[in-house]
């Protein structure tokens, strides 16, 4: 099944991008059931209040807040700078990126210079992120599907020699705190560069061996492909970002189309879906891998010297002039967004994240709405969230 | 892509009466934004979104911001007319004096919208409405008819602000727990000394005995006697 051309001129019925409601057909009440907030499947805190009607989904109203500590306040109370480490804690699978995008913001805020040897670390190990997001991603959507184990302790395998190498660059594995404004933190030695070209040699492999593993397997076949499918009208309207809408057809790379940092150097294409269901948005993630490592090899090779901090960037206890940003990445999972205000303080006025997890969560009801209860759980892991996001 | 000029113009060539204000961004990051009007804010942008050139198919981003109310103190000169004694005989003279005076500078909740265009690759376009102030007249058409991904965001800023979205399909709190009374992004937000305080019928006895022991001091003495 193929989506008919995107964006042509059509008239649309009224409603159509707002939560479709499904009738039910059979007899007899209907089964409210709360998965979550514990529930294996849920990633974290999270529930979903489904309506059964026998096997089949009728209601979906997500429930959030579990994990929410209100972020935004947090910052507003306390220097630019101080932010930094609680960046680590939105999406905890992939700090780097998030460290990346606040730090894009706040330079957007003040004009501050990137030194190019920082531009190149920020790629390499924003790629190396984006590379171990998605293989603990696909692990966990298998996992999801019955194969407690085995493919998602191969993603895992690799996603330790990444953690490895950042615990060698910045001192900590997942809490990294490892970019500032106008830089980044400490610069990497000629053999931690040596070793990552190294792991990257392998990661090619692994690729090969995962996709292999899982993109021909017929139980995978069969529980993933026509199952929530997401069409790419809706998909655009409702904010939907990263390889999910990519999954849907829809080229919109903001590596591409903003290109923020050094990203117009890379040669690298952006892999798109046909079908814009839980396969297609599996086998983006697999694609995406393979052009990550083909960021990675050219940016390695490339890497100049040089400082890595502006020398005259200043950290600590400055003020930004009055006015207001918007900064945003290609974060994993989508558009990762920081938007500032500053008054001339010290502290940012307003600090708002746009986080991609919850925004795209947006469509679930639509593409659960008359899926089986056990296809809900795949479809919520295509999604890929993390709730130290979702929540804030 | 257009400039915020441009746009402005656009905007009220098609949707005459429109009212909109360009908000100048001092920073570096030149991100301009335009004031809307919030009886005009749907029409404008269904324009904003259909429109060929423009074609600002993507909101991507939802903010609350709260401007809570300002006192500004102002020195203001004065001139009145005062009755004097010169050389020891009465005057009115005509007098200038320089007085501080304050003013209070009404606040609003703000909600700021990042529009970009998916099919031509361009943006942000900055959306601002703001509300009549902070207290009762909190109400903002919604923009989820013409873009679904301000479903989850506008909630949240419900939520946390207080912004009351009319023809929202969904208004309820997104993150803090339905039972929950104030908003805690505003600026004047005070935490409570314990969230999870309810008054238990331990409290209401120890009330009544405290009372009762107020009353009838006579009582309490004669049962200290008793122990004793």
């Amino acid at each position: 099944m193929n989506f008919p051309a995107l964006f042509r001129k059509k008239e649309k019925p009224a409603g159509w991008n707002q939560p479709a409601v499904m009738q039910t057909h059979g007899e007899g009440d209907l089964l409210e059931v709360a998965m979550g907030p514990h529930h294996p499947s849920t990633h974290g805190v999270f529930r979903m209040d489904v309506a059964l009607d026998g096997e089949r989904v009728i209601r979906l109203k997500p429930v959030f807040g579990y994990l929410h500590r209100n972020h935004e306040k947090i910052a507003e109370g306390i220097s630019y700078l101080a932010s930094m480490p609680y960046t680590d804690r939105l999406d905890y699978i992939c700090p780097i990126t998030n460290n990346w995008a606040y730090a894009l913001a706040v330079e957007k805020l003040t004009g501050q210079e990137v030194p190019e040897r920082a531009e190149y670390l920020r790629v390499i190990t924003g790629e190396l992120t984006r590379f171990q997001n998605h293989a603990s991603s696909i692990g966990f959507l298998i996992q999801e599907m019955g194969a407690s184990g085995t493919p998602l302790m191969y993603a895992f395998r690799e996603r330790e020699k990444i953690l490895d190498l950042f615990e060698e660059l910045t001192g900590a594995r997942m809490m990294v705190n490892y970019m500032r404004f106008g830089g980044c933190r400490v610069d990497a030695t000629p053999a931690w560069l040596d070793k990552t070209r190294a792991v990257v040699a392998g990661l090619s492999g692994f690729v090969d061996e995962f996709e292999q593993l899982l993109r021909s397997n017929e139980i995978l076949m069969a529980r993933c492909q026509g199952v929530g499918i997401l069409n790419p009208e809706l998909a655009v309207n409702a904010g939907i970002t990263g390889p999910m809408l990519r999954a849907s057809g829809v080229n919109y790379d903001i590596r591409k189309v903003d290109h923020y940092g050094i990203y117009d150097r890379f040669k690298f294409r952006v892999p798109l879906g046909d079908h814009g269901d839980v396969y297609d948005r599996f086998m983006i993630r697999l694609l995406e891998m393979r052009e990550s490592i083909g960021i990675l090899e050219q940016a390695l090779k490339d890497i100049p010297g040089g400082p890595v901090m502006d020398p005259k960037a200043k950290s600590r206890g400055f003020r930004p002039k009055p006015g207001e940003a918007y900064g945003r990445i290609e974060a994993p999972k989508g558009e990762l967004g920081f938007y500032l205000i500053s008054d001339g303080g010290p502290n940012p006025y307003r600090y708002r994240v746009r986080p991609p997890s919850l925004i795209n969560l947006t469509v679930l009801e639509d593409m659960c709405l008359g899926a089986d209860v056990a296809d809900v759980v795949l479809i919520f892991g295509s999604v890929d969230i993390v709730l130290g996001e979702v929540d804030r | 892509m257009k400039t915020v000029e441009e746009i402005k113009a656009a905007i009220e060539a098609a949707v005459p009466g429109a009212g909109v204000e360009i908000v100048p961004n001092p920073s570096v990051s030149g991100q301009h934004s335009l004031r809307l009007a919030p009886g005009c804010a749907l029409e404008v942008a269904a324009f904003l979104r259909d429109d060929a050139e423009l074609a600002l198919d993507f909101l991507s981003n939802v903010t609350g911001v709260d401007w809570p109310d300002k006192e500004v103190a102002e020195r203001v000169k004065v001139t009145r007319t005062v009755t004097k004694v010169v050389d020891g005989a009465e005057q009115t003279v005509e007098e200038t004096v320089e007085e501080t005076r304050k003013r209070v500078e009404p606040g609003c909740l703000e909600a700021v919208y990042h529009l970009f265009s998916v099919k031509w690759k361009h943006g942000p376009v900055v959306l601002r409405l703001s509300t009549a102030n902070r207290t009762d007249q909190v109400e903002l058409p919604s923009l989820t008819p013409i873009w679904r991904s301000a479903d989850f965001q506008e909630r949240e800023v419900f939520d946390l602000y207080g912004i009351v979205f009319t023809g929202h399909h969904d208004l309820r709190r997104l993150l803090m727990w339905p039972e929950f009374k104030d908003h805690p992004m505003r600026r004047d937000y005070v935490e409570p000394d314990d969230f999870e305080f309810e008054p238990t019928a331990h409290d209401a006895v120890l009330a009544r005995t405290q009372a009762h022991r107020a009353a009838h001091p006579e009582e309490s003495a004669s049962q200290e006697r008793a122990k004793a």
